[in-house]
């Protein structure tokens, strides 16, 4: 078993070297000359030609790779061109929201959501079950850009109850920030849960085919004992790898929420970093989501491996 | 007064697309008195499995019950509501299932799953359901009771999570145990263990039983009654005696004459020599073979040791052994599919490459293998005509109307209409499909078959007729087989030479008549007092024996040094046995034995006191002991 | 022993004791009414796909209207009825949506195809051949996977600039990735069938036994992740037009159509909501057939439970 959890760790750190090269190749391919860029239109090849040299952008492209790998793994992602500012200091704050973002949604939608796709399992077929399957069915269906907007449209147009912009300030009290998160927050949510409660019941309604849940059954178990300890148990893996892909979702691909309510997170911070084409800033939030992806991964990967009897417990 | 259970007049049905019921099981009736064991026999198909769980008013999904009735004590369960219904399973009505391994959840202890039913049925608290299967585990002799319910079911071998099976039917104390095919997927040493086991459980608790199996052997040993089922019907039914003794009905008839004999020698019918049958076709020389790669010259996990081989033109070689002594990985070895160790290969006296893929096309062609599973083995998307027109084209360049004539001689050969050509397997069944499998062996024109399990997972009365096809097969073709199998009275009735295998390494081979008569290896011996008689009593007899008290109570361990079968050997010496590597002797010309004892004393064996060494307590008390020392 | 006489009997045996089939005929896939409205629904779309800009009452670009922002059922004067009232430019919504199924529709269909034929073939390369070359692709795939969708087209678009090839590519290489993963698993599952091995013990060739043995077994699960992938690339696309970086103006295309009348919600204009709800109508049409093909098998026992 300790053998699998360190094999999970080391394939996971391989595809995070692969993930260094990937964002950086493709960084790289993005147009314009970074000097260019930086000093302007009316920098003198002089002072273009030193820029470059001072960043060792007149090397070769390998090892711009390494220095900027050695940097990253130092901690020094680097400077912003905007304002010469470093980028952790840009990252952090960003970081922050994006973080407080995602925990509140996944503090909520997990256990919703585990909650309502064993439920739809336990009464399959059920109006329960149906409108379930159908209502997240509907939600996955549909562009989150346009959840989002319906949302705008009942709760601040119609309602006017919540602001359409989010809002966070430090000095907000509680209200204040939780109705400015209020719209976000509940996009995410309804998007988030959508997908884990369908794979929840999907997970679970898989191994209900199998001859032990035929067994327990026969042995005149109940519905719910059947679903919570003899189906669940053995479910926890395919569980588990779903969460942790939603929050990996809701660390990175959150873009069209942040955009639509203005929200300050990591990747607007990213989009941002694209178009102005600050590619230290691109490459250190790229880092991060994908770090982020990975390690989620593993996690899950390592809470299936210790949740399954077989590999806990050799023979 | 009514019975304790009583099926009356029951019917279940299926529902086509268009809602037309098919009708499974058509109005079946018995009844099943208190403290009796009734049996459920037939083939798949009869409705027999069906029937038993309708037992607990449950239906597999997409079934119904149109009609009759099933009463517990008088009162018909199927119009129950669902919450009595759910009462009644597990309670009164307990039921075992053909396959532990499946049915237990991987994810819950063994004890849980175990005193589940007790508790939820609220018979037993949590601490006394404990103590009663502790007490359960005891009666069943299950090794190391007290720790055993925190156990995973992973972590238990499947013989012993069968008898866990019936301690989890039986822990809340049923007015009627049920069960499925307990015994068919087990090798013969663990059906006679687990067969005892149940036996005196059920006469311990006194409850009722219904035992469906195919088995009628099996059958004798157990029930009180039977009822024959084919196609949904009763055919026949009565006492145990009345109806093995006195079979009325031809199906009944059919399904005594497909029951296995005894091996013996003599059982197995010589073909003519019309073929030359003393070229020496395939042979293994000390070859060692195991998986998990190869590291300083031995496999990580090796699983046969040094065996010598030989298989003449137009021979069938049976191999034999219990599940996990290496049988099947012999086959893949010949057949290049799993490359050895160590040792060489020859093929008509040329070594072959241990690898398949440095295998020539002819090479290739000269040895098929034919898989146990038809079901895996042929692929489901292709149809029949083109499984067996591809080897036909690959290996004999036969195209178009050639290729299709050879098709149609090959079903004939295997005994299928020519109109299976353009169906695919799923709309096969078992046995035509294990025609099908052995029909696209046969269609390379091979020198050698390696026949894996191909009747395992079979009916008696459908596994009886393929055996016979690869009798005619061998005669018409001259063809050789090696046929691997667990079963020695099937092996026994058509092979001309058999080789015995026991934890990876050979202990006995030869002509089939010498390897069933006297002198036998201890474990051959064993085998062959394992298969199970058709005749009342036959269970107990055996158990009498010697070499079951010590065969059957021990499980096989691998072992780098002495003899693999020590520790369940009744005259195994100790000090040499478990030290040094048998020595192979040769009784007759080509009969081989490893064995420490003299010929003579292992033809004597029936005659050596009572005498279990090396610590085996339970069944050899002191004097027993001491006499051996004597000896 | 009288053999003869034995097998006769036999034959007279199995003329009344047939061997009985091993289980019931499989039924056919048969469609739920649910399943059946689905395949009307992407029945119709893939027909506008074709014939769309030739049933449309107006030009995509036409700026006909008199206002923009036009109410459901609205009249032009000179032109006519505009069923689902006009946008921000004065244009007929209904035919531009119809204008624009040939966009989302059919580039995603064109992206999906081109994500199945390059990950099938990785997937499956992999499965079968092993090895290093598994490894390797394995990684490479888990980082692209790491990457978020949206992030990684944005880059590309930005990248190579935004056109309608480009974006085929850069959705198919995206989704590439998890048809891979789906492929791959499929794949490893049939290698280790009897059947291929059986086709390896005979000597066929790799391509032998990747497509007679391995594809077609493949085919029908594939094909339902087809389904999936299909709902995913849409929403994709639309996802890279809302942001501005998906198809341009003034072409049609769903996404880019809700974006742009966004604004039009605060007049109480409907102009948004009818192209997202041509989006949804498709996904959620191709998820009611994956549904109803797929999520049968698991309920059945669970519908046993009391």
């Amino acid at each position: 078993m300790q053998r699998m959890v360190i094999e999970r760790i080391l394939i996971g750190i391989v595809t995070l070297w692969v993930v260094s090269v990937l964002v950086f190749v493709m960084t790289s391919m993005l147009p314009g000359d970074v000097a260019q860029i930086v000093l302007g239109q009316s920098a003198t090849p002089e002072s273009l030609a030193a820029y470059r040299a001072e960043r060792g952008l007149d090397q070769p492209r390998v090892f711009q790779y390494f220095a900027w790998l050695g940097n990253m793994l130092t901690g020094d992602l680097g400077t912003s061109k905007a304002g010469g500012a470093t980028i952790s200091s840009l990252i952090s704050g960003r970081l922050y929201n994006t973080m407080i973002l995602a925990a509140i949604v996944a503090v909520i939608a997990v256990p919703l959501s585990v909650a309502l796709g064993l439920m739809a399992a336990m009464y399959p077929g059920t109006w329960i079950d149906r409108s379930l399957t159908f209502g997240t069915l509907a939600l996955i269906s549909v562009p989150e850009f346009f959840i989002a907007t319906f949302m705008v449209l009942i709760f601040a147009v119609n309602l006017g109850w919540l602001p359409a912009i989010a809002r966070v300030a430090p000095e907000d009290t509680f209200w204040e920030s939780a109705r400015g998160l209020a719209m976000p927050l509940i996009t995410l949510i309804i998007v988030v849960a959508a997908q884990m409660i369908r794979m929840t019941r999907a997970g679970i309604l898989n191994v209900m085919n199998s001859p032990y849940i035929e067994m327990a059954i026969l042995k005149g178990v109940r519905r719910k004992r059947i679903i919570l300890r003899h189906a669940f148990f053995n479910t926890i893996g395919p569980i588990v790898n779903v969460i942790a892909l939603n929050l990996a979702y809701l660390v990175s691909g959150v873009v069209i929420v942040e955009t639509i309510f203005a929200y300050p997170g990591l990747a607007k911070l990213m989009i941002d970093g694209v178009q102005t084409r600050d590619l230290p800033l691109v490459q250190a939030t790229a880092m991060i989501f994908c770090g982020t992806y990975v390690i989620l991964i593993i996690l899950a990967d390592v809470a299936a491996i210790l949740a399954n009897p077989r590999l806990r417990n050799p023979k | 007064m009514s019975e304790l259970f009583e099926i009356d007049n029951l019917q279940i049905q299926a529902r086509k697309e268009d809602g037309t019921p098919i009708p499974i099981v058509k109005g079946v009736s018995f009844k099943v008195k208190a403290g009796q064991v009734v049996a459920l026999i037939g083939e798949s198909g009869s409705g027999k499995s069906t029937i038993s769980m309708a037992t607990m008013a449950y239906c597999r999904p997409g079934l119904e019950f149109p009609g009759g009735e099933v009463r517990l004590h008088g009162k018909n369960i199927l119009a129950m509501d669902p919450q009595d219904q759910r009462a009644i399973r597990g309670n009164n009505v307990a039921y075992l299932a053909q396959s532990a391994a499946a049915t237990f959840n991987p994810a819950i202890t063994i004890g849980e799953q175990v005193t589940e039913a007790a508790v939820l049925h609220g018979t037993l608290n949590q601490e006394d359901a404990n103590k009663r299967a502790v007490a359960l585990y005891h009666a069943l002799e299950l090794p190391d009771p007290e720790r055993l319910g925190r156990r995973y079911p992973h972590q238990v071998s499947g013989g012993q999570l069968q008898r866990l099976m019936a301690a989890m039917a039986l822990v809340s104390s049923p007015d009627l145990l049920v069960l499925d095919e307990p015994t068919t997927a087990l090798d013969v040493t663990t059906q006679i263990e687990v067969l005892k086991a149940f036996k005196k459980v059920i006469r311990e608790e006194g409850s009722a039983a219904i035992y469906v199996t195919h088995d009628l052997a099996v059958v004798a040993q157990v029930a009180d009654h039977i009822v024959v089922l084919y196609s949904g019907e009763v055919q026949e039914q009565g006492p145990t005696e009345q109806i093995i003794n006195n079979p009325k009905h031809p199906y009944t008839k059919r399904l005594m004459a497909a029951v296995k004999p005894t091996p013996i020698a003599g059982m197995s019918e010589l073909v003519d020599d019309r073929f030359d049958r003393d070229k020496p076709n395939i042979e293994v020389r000390n070859m060692t073979a195991g998986y998990g790669g190869i590291v300083d010259g031995k496999p990580v996990i090796t699983v046969l040791r040094d065996i010598n081989v030989k298989i003449k033109n137009s021979h069938v070689v049976g191999v034999i052994g219990e599940s996990g002594c290496g049988k099947s990985t012999l086959a893949r070895v010949m057949a290049g599919l799993l490359p050895a160790a160590k040792g060489e290969i020859f093929l008509d006296g040329k070594e072959l490459a241990p690898d398949l893929k440095d295998r020539s096309r002819e090479e290739l062609q000269k040895v098929q293998f034919v898989y146990q599973m038809a079901d895996t083995a042929l692929n489901p998307r292709q149809q029949i005509g083109d499984i067996l027109g591809r080897p036909i084209e690959f290996y004999r360049g036969l195209k178009g109307k050639q290729r299709r004539e050879e098709v149609a001689k090959l079903l004939q050969l295997v005994e299928l209409p020519i109109e299976f050509e353009t169906r695919y397997p799923s709309e096969l069944s078992g046995g035509q499909k294990q025609r099908v499998n052995m029909a696209r062996a046969l269609a390379a024109e091979p020198e050698v078959m390696l026949c894996d399990e191909v009747t395992s997972a079979l009916d008696s009365i459908v596994s009886s007729n393929v055996i016979k096809l690869l009798q005619k097969l061998r005669d018409k073709t001259g063809v050789s087989f090696v046929f691997i199998s667990h079963d020695l009275s099937t092996v026994g009735s058509f092979a001309d030479e058999i080789v015995v295998l026991y934890a990876g390494r050979v202990v006995e081979q030869g002509p089939v008549d010498q390897v069933l008569s006297p002198p036998y290896h201890p474990y051959t011996r064993l085998l062959i007092s394992s298969v199970p008689e058709l005749r009342v009593g036959w269970l107990e007899e055996t158990m009498q024996k010697r070499e079951m008290a010590v065969g059957i109570a021990r499980g096989v361990e691998i072992t780098d040094t002495g003899c693999p079968f020590y520790n369940r050997c009744p005259i195994a010496i100790e000090g040499t046995c478990n030290v040094e590597t048998a020595p192979t002797q040769e009784p007759h010309p080509d009969h081989f034995i490893s064995c420490h004892r003299t010929m003579e004393e292992i033809t004597e064996a029936e005659n050596i006191p009572q005498k279990v060494l090396h610590g085996f307590e339970k069944a050899a008390p002191e004097g027993d002991k001491a006499a051996a020392a004597a000896h | 022993m009288s053999d003869t006489t034995q097998s006769k009997d036999d034959d007279q045996d199995k003329t009344i004791y047939d061997e009985l089939p091993d289980a019931p005929p499989k039924k056919k896939l048969k469609l739920t009414w649910t399943g059946k409205l689905g395949v009307v629904i992407v029945a119709f779309w893939v027909i506008m796909v074709v014939i769309g800009p030739w049933v449309a009452p107006f030009d995509e670009a036409d700026i006909i209207a008199d206002d923009s922002y036009m109410g459901v059922m609205s009249v032009t004067e000179g032109e006519g009825l505009h069923v689902f009232g006009t946008d921000y430019l004065e244009r007929d919504i209904l035919s531009r949506i119809l204008w624009g199924a040939r966009m989302t529709v059919g580039i995603a269909f064109l992206a999906t195809l081109l994500a199945y034929a390059m990950g099938v073939t990785a997937g499956i390369a992999a499965a079968v051949k092993g090895g290093w070359i598994d490894m390797v692709l394995s990684r490479v795939n888990d980082a692209i996977l790491s990457l978020p969708t949206i992030m990684l087209g944005l880059l590309i678009v930005v990248a190579l600039g935004s056109s309608i090839p480009i974006l085929i590519g850069t959705a198919a290489i995206i989704y590439a990735s998890s048809v891979f993963r789906i492929a791959r698993a499929y794949g490893q599952e049939i290698m280790v069938m009897d059947y291929v091995e059986s086709a390896q013990a005979r000597g066929e060739t790799i391509w032998w036994i990747i497509f007679r043995e391995v594809l077609p077994n493949a085919a029908m699960p594939l094909a339902t992740d087809f389904g999936l992938r299909l709902v995913f690339v849409v929403l994709f696309i639309s996802s890279l037009s809302f942001l501005g970086l998906g198809i341009q103006p003034p072409a049609a295309d769903w996404g880019s159509m809700v974006r742009q009348n966004l604004e039009g919600m605060q007049y109480g204009s409907l102009a948004p909501v009818w192209p997202a709800l041509a989006i949804a109508s498709f996904t959620i049409a191709i998820n009611l057939i994956v549904d109803d093909i797929s999520a049968k098998s698991g309920g059945d026992l669970a519908k046993k439970m009391i």
